[in-house]
């Protein structure tokens, strides 16, 4: 089986079929990645760039890892280094690079939408490595795996959603994701950080953590942009942490089995205590390793590979 | 010796005046560029008369456009006063009101007459200057309005912005009854609007875009409204949207507030919807709001508390639109889709014929105080002449207009403006 597609935008366009096809692909790269020599030929000849308009360790570095352990050249182009700096338009730098035969361009970039635009003007297949408030699907890919090897299953996990989901591209995949697969979706933030009609996504809306929690099988924390204190969301991070931080106490109201997530970087003391993020429950390196396998798996896919 | 050019008998046409309740098959002579008769059957006089055979087509007052963007000086690029006449002349449109967020902004006497001795030289229509409430469109200090009516500006307006300080707003109505001329608000709470893009509801939420809530412009509406009533004053409001702005105004002509509105043919036919997959052409200020808002608007339109229909053309180039959605400007073209658009409201049971053709017509006029849109005998010959039934489809050629920004591109039209007579003077699409 192969992906129907030629680009990866987001989940909300992916069919169950093709999420199932990546993260069966994603399980078998697991195993390139624990070897001695970490490379296998499948991409050898193909080219990658990281476009990253925005500041981005993890996700950058993640994806330069499952192109070269798959052979592929990658190139790095940030947006410090970028000529967007010299004036050069969105679509002349996307020209330029189409005119340098590249096979991949991983964006990530602060305005929704500029992946989508990327993808109607180039050949190359694009992968949205998060756009603005909109989508980041390769996040929501491998919390859904790191959710399945931990549970064994999706449907009917009580899933809680906590922080700003209003500026959350992670929260948008996120809750494509754990819909297509029938979690019960649950979202906890203050009504300023949350955005209009998505209650109409099927999912539920709660202020009160505590509430929130009781139950709960997996609870997925957002990362909170520490520039959003002072403006109207919320008073201080002092009040964001007293409300919606978790912590021990909070975490023993949820399922003793549940999963602590964190798509990074954490801002210990705010969205999560230090006990709770590096405690038992915490799965937050085990993302970062299936982060690999499933961009490897994203990577192969789009280059017309076919998952035995 | 008779001026050849200026004897035109527009005959057997459905002329279509709403000001004086005519509707009926007849014929208009056009002498010395003043409308010398209109009556059933008009045998020309000799044979300097140019005939033009109208059956089957519409007889109209010359339509006017209250809110248009014509970008000269200063955004050339975009367009200039001779593209925006041509566009409003294969539009239909005999008058065009140009908002005077130029550059330099149209706040003193100089700009104005720069903008008239260009209309005057190088415009296909008539080019009427609005002149800026305040210096720079900045909403501090009052422009100098009583040079600028002077100057001929016929209104004063900061379109594309609002003006924030109530207490400037309230000086400037004040003030503008001294020359009798309407105060044009672009109403939107700065505040509430922030970084927004597009309309705050499912499709912005969906898009992970920032959302202008309906707020930004109600607020505005019922701030207006109030000063309004305080002062007195004429008080037009742009470009109206949503449904929450629609009440308000509804209950302020109620009570005899001096209030007028206008809406603009996307907010009556599309909604957000329509931004899709990050479509900039259908992002503009106001953005595009729901079905219930745009249910509300023709409800407004259809019971007169929205007075007129308006395009709000506001040109700009490929590139710009061609970027990020939140980094494209605001802003659709406007003045070659304007009528069919309206037309269509006919079809859908909104308002008549002649009240569509009064909304584009008579009352632009009415709100600028003129005696215009009317198809009166001894009056300047400005008549637009109308095919209801020709079909076509808006691309490049049916744009006039240097700049393409429109959401319209490859839609299926009805009815169009096949010529149009600007002070007696002939121009055929």
């Amino acid at each position: 089986m192969q992906l129907k597609r030629k680009d990866i935008l987001g989940i909300a366009e992916l069919d169950r079929e093709e999420i199932d096809l990546i993260l069966q692909t994603a399980e078998s790269f697991k195993e390139v990645s624990s070897r001695a020599i970490k490379k296998v030929p499948a991409l050898r000849g193909k080219t990658l760039i990281n476009l990253f308009f925005e500041p981005s360790t993890r996700t950058r570095t993640s994806f330069e890892l499952a192109g070269k352990r798959l052979s592929a050249d990658v190139i790095n182009i940030s947006s410090s280094s970028s000529s967007t700096l010299k004036g050069e338009t969105l679509l002349d730098t996307t020209r330029n690079i189409q005119a340098m035969h590249s096979d991949f361009i991983v964006i990530r970039h602060a305005s929704s939408g500029v992946p989508h635009f990327l993808a109607r003007s180039v050949e190359s297949a694009v992968i949205n490595a998060g756009d603005g408030a909109n989508e980041h699907p390769s996040q929501a890919l491998l919390d859904l795996l790191t959710i399945k090897e931990n549970k064994g299953r999706v449907k009917g996990l009580k899933v809680v959603i906590i922080g700003d989901i209003l500026h959350g591209r992670v929260a948008h995949s996120d809750i494509h994701v754990l819909k297509k697969y029938g979690a019960d979706v649950h979202l906890v933030a203050p009504p300023t950080l949350i955005p209009t009609g998505i209650e109409r996504w099927g999912v539920q809306i709660h202020y009160h953590l505590d509430q929130a929690l009781a139950g709960a099988d997996v609870i997925i924390l957002l990362r909170l942009q520490l520039e959003r204190q002072g403006s109207s969301y919320f008073p201080t991070l002092r009040e964001y942490a007293e409300l919606y931080g978790l912590n021990a106490r909070r975490l023993a109201l949820a399922d003793s089995e549940a999963l602590v997530m964190h798509p990074g970087p954490i801002n210990r003391g705010v969205e999560v205590s230090s006990d709770v993020a590096d405690g038992l429950s915490s799965v937050i390196l085990q993302q970062v390793s299936n982060g690999v396998a499933v961009r490897m798996a994203l990577l192969f896919l789009l280059s017309g590979g076919k998952h035995a | 010796m008779r001026d050849i050019a200026s004897d035109i008998l527009i005959k057997g046409g459905r002329i279509i005046d709403p000001a004086q309740n005519r509707d009926g098959v007849g014929d208009l002579l056009i002498s010395n560029g003043i409308i010398q008769e209109i009556s059933s059957s008009i045998t020309p006089s000799d044979n300097w008369v140019q005939v033009i055979e109208a059956t089957g087509k519409v007889v109209a007052p010359g339509l006017i456009d209250l809110h248009t963007h014509v970008r000269e000086p200063g955004f050339e690029y975009k367009e200039t006063i001779a593209s925006a006449t041509a566009a409003a002349a294969y539009g239909g449109f005999t008058s065009i009101c140009c908002m005077p967020n130029t550059n330099p902004v149209n706040d003193n006497q100089s700009v104005t007459e720069l903008i008239l001795e260009k209309a005057a030289k190088e415009g296909m229509v008539r080019v009427l200057p609005i002149g800026a409430i305040t210096k720079a469109s900045k909403g501090c200090e009052l422009a100098e309005m009583g040079e600028l009516v002077a100057a001929g500006c016929v209104a004063v307006s900061d379109d594309g912005l609002p003006v924030m300080n109530s207490q400037v707003m309230r000086q400037a109505m004040s003030y503008a009854k001294i020359f009798d001329i309407p105060v044009i608000d672009h109403c939107e709470d700065l505040n509430l609007t922030d970084n927004g893009v597009i309309f705050e509801g499912d499709v912005s939420t969906r898009l992970g875009l920032r959302g202008i809530p309906a707020s930004s412009e109600s607020v505005m509406v019922a701030r207006d409204i109030a000063l309004a009533e305080q002062t007195g004053a004429r008080v037009h409001l742009a470009h109206i949207s949503t449904a929450a702005s629609v009440h308000l105004i509804r209950d302020a002509k109620r009570r005899g507030i001096p209030v007028t509105a206008e809406t603009c043919p996307h907010y009556f036919t599309l909604t957000d919807e329509a931004v899709g997959c990050f479509n900039a052409n259908a992002k503009m200020k106001p953005p595009l709001a729901t079905e219930q808002d745009q249910a509300e608007v023709l409800a407004g339109l259809a019971d007169g508390t929205i007075d007129l229909i308006a395009t709000d053309h506001a040109p700009h180039a490929a590139d710009e639109k061609a970027q990020a959605l939140d980094c494209a400007p605001f802003g659709i073209i406007g003045l070659e889709t304007a009528l069919p658009l309206s037309l269509e409201l006919v079809g859908r049971g909104v308002l008549t014929l002649p009240q569509v053709i009064r909304k584009l017509s008579f009352e632009p006029a009415r709100v600028l105080g003129k005696k215009t849109g009317v198809l009166g005998i001894g009056d300047p010959a400005d008549i637009t002449l109308i095919d209801l039934d020709t079909e076509w489809v808006v691309d490049e050629q049916h744009i006039k207009s240097m700049s393409k920004n429109s959401p319209f591109m490859g839609r299926q039209m009805k009815g169009r403006a096949t010529a149009i007579v600007v002070g007696g003077k002939l121009i055929e699409n």
